[in-house]
This record gives structure tokens, sequence and C-alpha cells, in this order.
């Protein structure tokens, strides 16, 4: 597996933005109700909004409808957009709340109990559990793209609370700051939370490990 | 060092946010732990596998389909 020196380049933002005059007039179009602004809208930013839900959930029936609910919510609030931040950037924050929401509904099994994941440690500060060294047989494995649902599936049985912050700082790139925001937690927090998922994953990948080399 | 503050400790080492002396504490203990040599391997391939879960849908076709583009603007059709 490719180990990679730098944080992930965040995929929000959009690869290019109109100009902020033409956006203005653009929204003026959309706050009339014209019909042709609103599909340009849905088929020029749907795409890159397509793609966050679809990173964030991990399978395109969910991305679809999540689009979708996006999408309304937006138009729902349009005529109270006032261009205080671009329309990329407001599109894309109901999106990610969006996806949220959808995040905490679903689960694909019991939720664990992230206290039994994390590493235990004894009195003098040893692992309970000696780590094994992963084969480069069980990384290659894991980069597979058939295993990635194993992955996919191990984050749906943590805690919300621990899978929306995986989701929003490993997967969708956002910095620790803007996952804090959008949670509503401090950035402090945040990074907590993301180790101890990240913590817990490992952990159920290497039991995974460990029980396919025995 | 124990092995309990390494792995406190180890997304700071990783992403580099640790003062000289505690990142030379941290090398200090992997230099003598086989352990955390492998707890810090195994994290950081975790980490990977998750961040490539974030470029999964490259070969999805980028273009929003044209039957969820006419169920959207339907759906504001029907609350208006």
């Amino acid at each position: 597996m490719t180990i990679k020196p730098n944080p992930p380049v965040p995929h929000a933002a959009p690869a290019k933005e109109p100009a902020e005059q033409d956006e203005q007039q653009f929204v003026a179009a959309l706050q009339r109700g014209d019909q042709d602004a609103f599909a340009t809208l849905v088929r020029e930013r749907g795409r890159t909004l397509l793609s966050t839900l679809r990173r964030m959930l991990g399978n395109e029936h969910d991305a679809r409808d999540c689009l979708q609910e996006t999408f309304l919510s937006a138009f729902r609030a349009l005529d109270g957009f006032e261009s205080k931040c671009r329309l990329g950037t407001w599109l894309h924050r109901i999106a990610v709340n969006t996806a949220l929401m959808k995040l905490r509904s679903r689960r694909s099994g019991p939720e664990v109990s992230i206290d039994e994941l994390v590493p235990r440690f004894s009195a003098d500060g040893h692992h309970e559990n000696a780590p094994i060294a992963w084969e480069d047989d069980s990384i290659e494995m894991l980069e597979r793209r058939e295993n990635r649902e194993l992955l996919r599936q191990a984050i749906d049985t943590l805690p919300a609370a621990y899978r929306e912050v995986v989701v929003l700082r490993d997967i969708e790139g956002l910095s620790t700051e803007e996952t804090g925001d959008l949670l509503g937690i401090t950035p402090n927090a945040a990074k907590i939370r993301l180790h101890r998922a990240r913590q817990a994953l490992r952990t159920m990948l290497d039991r995974h490990i460990r029980e396919s080399v025995s | 060092m124990t092995c309990r503050e390494f792995a406190e400790f180890l997304d700071s080492y990783l992403a580099g946010t640790l003062l000289s002396e505690e990142r030379q504490a941290f090398d200090r203990h992997l230099a003598v732990c086989s352990h955390c040599v492998a707890y810090l391997a195994s994290y950081r391939c975790t980490v990977d596998a998750c961040r490539d879960l974030g470029t999964e849908d490259e070969q999805l076709p980028p273009e929003v389909p044209d039957e969820l583009v006419r169920a959207i603007l339907g759906s504001r059709t029907d609350h208006e």
C-alpha cells in the first residue's frame, strides 16, 4: 500500500467557480423561478455534489436520493440566499448535511462499542494484545476494490458520531476545523473522535486479516 | 514513553504536529518496540484505505443521469 505523506486534497471545492457578477445574475434568475436556470443548476452543480455524495455514502442509490433531497432543500431556501457565500459552497454544505442525516439513520448491523475496539494496555503501559505486523499480502488484499466494501461495512458499524468524522475527514477530505463546524463540536473533539474511529477500524481490519491468515 | 502514550498521540505523530522533542521520544520508542512499529504501520494502512474510498467513484460517469435531473426538476414543480 502506498504511504501518503501529505493530507488528502479536499474534494469540496468545485474545479471552477463562475465570476461573482455572473453568479449574482444566475441566482437572480433562480429566484425569479427561471426554469432554464434550474436545469442548468442541477446539471452543472449536480455533478460535483453527486460526486461528494457518492464518496460520503458509498453507494449510488443513497447518493442519488440525497442529491434529490439536497436540491429540494436548496430550492426551498433559495429566496433567502444572500450571496454571503458562493453558491457552490452553499450547495455543498446542504449536500454534506443531507448526507450526514443519511449516515446517522443507516447501519448495516448492530453498532459496535468503540471502547471494545480501541487498544488496551496493561498497568505498565504495554499492549495487552500484542499487535502483529500486516503482511504485504494482507495489505494488497485491503487495496483490492472488492474488499473496499469490507471497510465500508466496518465504517457503517461504528457509532454514528465516529462514522461521521471518518467520512468527513478521511473520505471527504475536509479539515478538522470544517469537520468540527459541521458536527457542532470543537476541532479538538473532532481530532480525538477521528483517532478513536481509526483505531477501531484498524482493530476490525486486523481481526479480518488474522482470520484470513489462520 | 510507553505503548499507551505512543498510541494516544499516534495521529499527531503521523500528522507531523508534535514538537521536536516529542517526536524524538516517539522515534526512540519505535526503535525498541516492535509492537508499536506494527501498530503504527497497520494504523497508517487503515487511514490510507479510508482515504482511498474517497477516490473510488472516479470510474463512474461524471454527469448527473438524465432521469435524475428530470426527477429533481419534477419534484421542484410538485412543491411549488
